[in-house]
This record gives C-alpha cells, sequence and structure tokens, in this order.
C-alpha cells in the first residue's frame, strides 16, 4: 500500500480517444432509437386517424351485408369471402411449390452455373412490381388460359408474387441448419431424404415459417395484381368454386376511397381495421407455431 | 502403379508380424516407400487399404495410402494439421462423398467388399460403419431420439426402449440421463453429449465405430472417460481415432500410423504404421521420431 502511495493513482476514467469514442458510442443508441420511432410513430398515427374515422362502421351487419351504393348498407361479406378464397388456393398452390424449391436447390441440385442464374433470377423475381405480376397474370391465365377474372387465377398470380420471396427465405433458413446435424444423421445409415425430412426440415420450420408470415400477409393486402387481371367487380353473391369471379377486401377499400362520398370512407376506414386486425391474427398464429417449432 | 506396396493379405492369412516389416526396412533411405515402416497387423483385417489416392478438385490430398485396420483393435492416426488424418477417416465410411468433386483411386476393402465399388451404396456402407465427430453434435431433440433415430431410419423392429437403454449403459451414459431421456440432448455438458453421440452410433449396430479427435472440444475428465469408454467398446468394436494428442493415442490405441504432407504443398502419405507401444518407444522412420519428439509439427 504505502508503495502505491508513493506514485499517482492511475487514472481510469475516459479521456481523449476513449472518451470521444464512448461519446459516439452513446449517441448512437438515441440515433438507432429515433430511427425506430419514426416507423412506430407513423404506424400508430395511421391506425389512429383510421380507427377514429371508421370505428363506428364496425358491426355485425358491416361483414355480412354485400356491397350497395348505399354507403350505410354496404358491407364487406363478398370481399371476405374472396381474399378468403384466394387466399386458400394461394396458400395451397404457393408454399408447397416455394418450400419444395428451396429444398430442392439447396439440397439437392447440382451446383453449376445454371443453380446460379436460376438463384440470381428468384432474386430480381422477388423485386418485382406486383402490377407486372397482375399484366402476366392477365395475358397467361385470364386471357391464354382462359380461366378467366376466376379464384384460380387470382391465385395462380399472388403465388407468382410470393413464390420467389419464400423460396428465397426458406433457402436462407435450410442454410442456417447446421452442416454437422446433417453429417450426423448421413453417418447412421439415414438417406438424403430422411436428413432433409427428419433434420433440415425441422431445422429450418422457424425461418420459413417466417417466410410464410411474410409472403402471406403481401398477398392478403395486395391490390393491384388482382385489379389489373379483372378483380375490381360488383360481387353481390357468395364464392362457392374456384371458377367464380370475386373480388378481396383490399379491393373492397380501394374501391371505396376513389368515391366522392364521405360515407364511403367511413367504410373504408372499417375495412381497413378489420383487415389489420385479421392479418395480425393470421401473423400470431403463424408465431405460435413457429416458436412451437423453435422449441422442438 | 502399386508396385512399391505391401501386398494386402486377406484377413485369413497372417503372413507380416511386426518384426518381419522391420527387417526389411533399411535404415537410411530417402525416398520413403510405403511398406518401409508400415507393418500388417496380424489381427484379421475390417480395413484393407490399397493404393488409396484422393483429390479435392485439383488439389492431391492422400497420396499411396496402403494399411490394414485389424479387427477389435483401436487404431489411431496421428500426425500434424493437414496431413490427410481425417481425410482418410471420412473415407472409410465415404463421408468425403458429400463434399462436391471429391476424386478417390486405390481400394478400400471392407470385410473382402471394396466400398468404392460403383455398386455399392453409400448408405449400406455408413448403416455397419458408425462415426464420432470432432465436435459433439446431438440432434436438437430429446436424448432418447438421439440415440432411437439411426435405428429407426434404418428400420429397427424390436423394444427401441430396450436398444436405447442397452446404447447409452454401452456409451456409459445411462445412469446419467435415465430419469429424463426426454431431455434435449443440447442441455447435457460437452462430455455427456459426446457420450450421447456415441450411443447414438451404437444403435444401429455398426461393427466398426469411426472417431475424428472425439476428445478436443472437451476437459481433461471428460476426455478421460471417453478414453475409458473406448477401451471398453474394442472389445465389440473396430476402432479407428483420429487424434491430435498423442498422449492420448498412446493412452487408446493399439496401433498407431502416423502420417505427414511428405513434401511441401504435395499430398498426405503413410508414414509408419505400428505397435503403439514401438512407434512410441522405437520409431522406425526418423521423421515420426521427431514428430513425437516435439520437434516440429
Amino acid at each position: 500500500m504505502a508503495q502505491r502511495e508513493a506514485t499517482a493513482p492511475v487514472s481510469l476514467r475516459a479521456s481523449g480517444a476513449v472518451a470521444r469514442r464512448q461519446a459516439v458510442s452513446r449517441g448512437s443508441r438515441y440515433v438507432l432509437l429515433a430511427a425506430t420511432l419514426v416507423g412506430v410513430f407513423v404506424l400508430l398515427v395511421l391506425a389512429y386517424e383510421t380507427a377514429i374515422e371508421g370505428a363506428d362502421r364496425i358491426s355485425w351487419s358491416f361483414i355480412t351485408n354485400y356491397p350497395s351504393r348505399f354507403a350505410d348498407q354496404a358491407g364487406l361479406r363478398s370481399s371476405i369471402l374472396g381474399t378468403a378464397w384466394v387466399m386458400g388456393a394461394t396458400i395451397a398452390l404457393a408454399f408447397p411449390i416455394a418450400i419444395g424449391t428451396a429444398i430442392w436447390m439447396e439440397e439437392f441440385a447440382p451446383r453449376n452455373i445454371l443453380l446460379t442464374i436460376v438463384k440470381l433470377n428468384l432474386a430480381n423475381l422477388a423485386g418485382v412490381p406486383s402490377i407486372i405480376y397482375g399484366i402476366l397474370g392477365l395475358a397467361l391465365f385470364v386471357r391464354f388460359l382462359e380461366m378467366g377474372p376466376s379464384i384460380l387465377a387470382g391465385a395462380f398470380t399472388l403465388s407468382l408474387m410470393i413464390i420467389p420471396m419464400t423460396v428465397i427465405a426458406s433457402q436462407e433458413a435450410i442454410r442456417q441448419v447446421p452442416p454437422s446435424i446433417k453429417e450426423a444423421s448421413l453417418a447412421v445409415g439415414a438417406t438424403h431424404w430422411q436428413t432433409v425430412r427428419h433434420h433440415v426440415l425441422p431445422g429450418a420450420m422457424p425461418g420459413i415459417m417466417t417466410g410464410i408470415i411474410l409472403a402471406t400477409s403481401r398477398a392478403i393486402g395486395e391490390t393491384a395484381a388482382l385489379i389489373m387481371i379483372g378483380a375490381f367487380t360488383f360481387i353481390a353473391f357468395d364464392n362457392t368454386s374456384l371458377t367464380d369471379d370475386f373480388t378481396t377486401v383490399p379491393i373492397q377499400i380501394y374501391n371505396w376511397t376513389i368515391r366522392p362520398q364521405e360515407a364511403f370512407r367511413q367504410n373504408a376506414a372499417a375495412a381497413i381495421i378489420l383487415l389489420m386486425v385479421a392479418v395480425v391474427g393470421l401473423n400470431l398464429i403463424a408465431a405460435l407455431i413457429r416458436e412451437r417449432f423453435r422449441r422442438e | 502403379m502399386t508396385e512399391t506396396k505391401l501386398p494386402v493379405q486377406p484377413p485369413e492369412v497372417r503372413v507380416a508380424a511386426p518384426g518381419a516389416a522391420l527387417a526389411r526396412a533399411p535404415a537410411e533411405r530417402r525416398e520413403p516407400a510405403a511398406g518401409r515402416a508400415i507393418i500388417d497387423p496380424p489381427e484379421p483385417a475390417v480395413f484393407a487399404l490399397d493404393g488409396l489416392n484422393l483429390w479435392y478438385g485439383h488439389k492431391h490430398a492422400l497420396a499411396g495410402v496402403t494399411m490394414n485396420y485389424p479387427v477389435n483393435r483401436v487404431t489411431a492416426l496421428i500426425g500434424p494439421s493437414g496431413c490427410g488424418k481425417s481425410t482418410l477417416l471420412r473415407c472409410l465410411n465415404r463421408m468425403n462423398d458429400l463434399i462436391p468433386g471429391v476424386r478417390v483411386s486405390g481400394t478400400i476393402q471392407y470385410h473382402g467388399a471394396n466400398i468404392y465399388d460403383r455398386q455399392v451404396d453409400p448408405v449400406e456402407v455408413r448403416r455397419r460403419i458408425g462415426m464420432v465427430f470432432q465436435k459433439p453434435n446431438p440432434f436438437p431433440k430429446s436424448i432418447y431420439d438421439n440415440v432411437a433415430f439411426g435405428a429407426r431410419v434404418n428400420g429397427f423392429r424390436g423394444r427401441m426402449d430396450d436398444l436405447v437403454e442397452g446404447c447409452l449403459r454401452q456409451a456409459a451414459l445411462w445412469d446419467e440421463v435415465k430419469d429424463d431421456l426426454r431431455k434435449s440432448g443440447l442441455a447435457l455438458s460437452g462430455g455427456q453429449q459426446q457420450r450421447l453421440c456415441i450411443a447414438r452410433a451404437l444403435a444401429v449396430q455398426p461393427d466398426v465405430i469411426l472417431m475424428d479427435e472425439p476428445c478436443s472440444a472437451l476437459d481433461p475428465i471428460a476426455t478421460l472417460k471417453i478414453e475409458d469408454l473406448i477401451r471398453e467398446l474394442v472389445k465389440d468394436f473396430t476402432i479407428v481415432i483420429v487424434t491430435h494428442n498423442m498422449q492420448q493415442a498412446a493412452r487408446v490405441s493399439d496401433y498407431t500410423a502416423f502420417m505427414l504432407l511428405a513434401h511441401e504443398g504435395g499430398p498426405g502419405e503413410l508414414i509408419e504404421y505400428g505397435l503403439t507401444n514401438e512407434l512410441f518407444t522405437n520409431p522406425r522412420d526418423h521423421r515420426t521420431e521427431d514428430y513425437i519428439t516435439g520437434r516440429f509439427g
């Protein structure tokens, strides 16, 4: 102790370069927080405005009524049914194809130039504006394959739109499965497929689910592509088959927002609230499924 | 191509005793001809390698490996990093097939059948030749399912509970986990995880277990447990172990093979192969001596 008192104690307070670096570090936290708050704030304002405007219109009859030229009698019945049909068909169509593609590309495909080109194309396709998919859907499914503006044509079009993003998310998830797990499986005499089925897929499932959630949310809110194939119509009957004409909730919302009357704007706000609740609900369910996989 | 190699003996013919190989080896010859310091173990061979070469793309990784692995013995592969020990080990159950661009020449006879034959199915090979890896890699599943998986995919028909218990007992893990077989394999300690991986390998009832530096991620106590286990298992299985740890090779193995990149940037070669005792106390090749005395590598 005596020795230490003889010399001046070392100062461990930040000074000079360390002090500057620490100041930047402390500052970065607030910059990042501000960036986050911008998004949250905009979302809250939008949600609040919408809720104020549309809350009064939400009622059971708003959900069960067909659209009408009288705003107070108009409802979402046919568009909710249309959304349910087209989403059901899209999910059934797109996700098996997307996950199958991802597994093949990551696990089975020969590593050659063709695969690289396909991967590059997928990344590009995921960035193509949805209206382009709408034009493609109109030309290919509605006209050339003579499906008309049907639920099936809508599902095919939406599938085309979400398959690339789902494939990319699934590939990423599959790549995250450690090679050591695959080796362990193969080393006990499992076949390649058994290894994929029992280890790669379960390991990748949380990531794949995230991709599915994002893709579903995008498809359920899609408007432009479906307007393009002719779903911007007045539907006053319940859809019963894949060949029916249809409309969807986002299209109904768009329809209402372009009317001059204030009452229809309120309808649109109410529909937005319902759509938002539905999307959040779906995401919640998917997140729960994902957490189950993650725990296993 | 293989004129300088020892003739590969069928398992039932026992020719070369360790001493015979020694007599054949001139003391100072620059060119290390295979067979000089390489004995042919008298026990029946589970694997008989003849002129095994391996390339990763254009890189020649293994050259002219000719050696036999005796049944119910522990054979250790030692040598500096990058000398091809693990590559050689992974040839024995065709795990190298998974790496794109791998090419193999020469033969590996496993009980008389060349495992690199065209009509051989690698799944059939791996079912008989188990493997334990460097880093413990249990499946993210329960302890029970970790052991049962291999048996299930191989169509095991029998009492799974008995099989799981038997394998965990054989791997000296049963007493530590018997009360929570439903717990995740990942919840175990490193040493326990590695013993779980051994139990998992045993569950498909192989007759060979390959171990690729099984203790390199473990502490000394866990290492000792695995080493004891290896000595126990060798009564029923043939074991080939790659290790960086020469003391470990000396402790657990009956035979030791020393490998080296004989030329800078060249392929890995088998330099010396003999009874562990003899190799460590009386190495015949000066490079083996340099390595085990710590002069290089």
